[in-house]
């Protein structure tokens, strides 16, 4: 019990300050062309890490093919022809539940 | 300045995420109600606000571990909110308190709505698209403690796949022009690669530095167009 709110109060400061860590430190002024070019990269780079991790990680323990997968290729079909965001993203979802089902 | 629209056209971009999030936080008051109670899990799903390092420190209590290892395991899942917080820093107000307050709505999938792929951020998207996902967690996360495993698995349903799919249709997006179509390669590369063996966290949090490939791209394009 006491770990638990322990727990609970450190991650509510360290999340906190993590958060805060880049904007109290990059302050409030319109970045350089360089680093621009470089902030530009950070949500693609970012982006792709998760599509990975969230499509294949073993609840944080190694690599695991398995019904997601099915679900991305649905998901990437749908963005090719073009989908809207809801439709995709609900696709992906019925996609891996067939395959869950099936399999 | 914050534009109203802004915020609203965040919201909007923040809606297909309403049904995962809220699976995810009924995921995670099924996991810590038998470890911590009815309270806690709500509280910090309220004050944390962050739905991997809440699981990755819950998972640690769960099977035993301490407060420490259970801190430990959250701190390296937020890890990643240093590169983000960096990129989107300067976008955020001018004063640095508000600053600090206002990169409390840092989560993925705000943070990659609101990269406008100019190297610049848009808060208003960011508040906007937070919103939902913030009631969608702590509203889930209430109904998973109440109503434990009569819930049905979310699982059964796909909706673990929602977040990947909502990712891929940003990527899409982001990844056009041959130094973002790298970092995407890189990044994805970088994340596999350490997949196997490193601790949660770090995989994304190691990818981020794919973006720093921008720095060589500026010298190319000086002797492109020289």
């Amino acid at each position: 019990m006491t770990a638990a709110w322990i727990t609970i109060a450190v991650l509510f400061v360290g999340t906190a300050l993590s958060k805060a860590a880049g904007p109290l430190t990059t302050g409030g002024k319109r970045p350089s062309g360089t680093a621009l070019r470089v902030t530009r990269l950070v949500a693609p780079a970012i982006l792709a890490a998760l599509v990975a991790y969230e499509t294949l990680s073993n609840d944080g323990h190694g690599l695991v093919v398995d019904a997601r997968v099915v679900g991305l290729g649905a998901a990437a079909l749908a963005i090719l022809a073009r989908a809207p965001m809801i439709v995709t993203v609900l696709l992906a979802a019925a996609a891996t539940a067939l395959t869950r089902a099936l399999i | 300045m914050i534009q109203a629209s802004n915020i609203r056209d965040g919201v909007r971009a923040g809606l297909p995420l309403i049904l995962p999030t809220f699976a995810g936080g009924i995921a995670f008051g099924v996991l810590a109600q038998p470890i911590m109670g009815s309270v806690a899990p709500v509280v910090m799903s309220l004050v944390v606000f962050s739905g991997a390092a809440q699981f990755a420190a819950v998972t640690v209590l769960a099977a035993g571990g301490g407060a420490l290892a259970a801190i430990a395991a959250g701190m390296l899942m937020n890890a990643r909110w240093l590169p983000m917080g960096f990129a989107m820093g300067p976008f955020l107000s001018r004063r640095p308190l508000f600053r600090a307050a206002q990169s409390q709505a840092l989560v993925d999938a705000s943070f990659a709505l609101s990269s406008r792929g100019d190297g610049t951020y848009d808060r208003g998207i960011l508040f906007g698209a937070t919103l939902p996902q913030f009631f969608a967690w702590s509203t889930g996360t209430l109904a998973g403690v109440l109503l434990g495993d009569a819930l049905a698995d979310p699982s059964s349903f796909g909706l673990d796949a929602i977040f990947p799919a909502f990712f891929l249709v940003l990527l899409f997006g982001e990844a056009r022009g041959r130094e973002p179509l790298t970092a995407v390669l890189l990044g994805t590369g970088i994340a596999l690669a350490l997949m196997p063996f490193a601790p949660p966290g770090i995989p994304v949090l190691a990818a981020s530095t794919a973006a720093l490939i921008g720095l060589r791209g500026a010298k190319t394009r000086t002797e492109v167009t020289a």
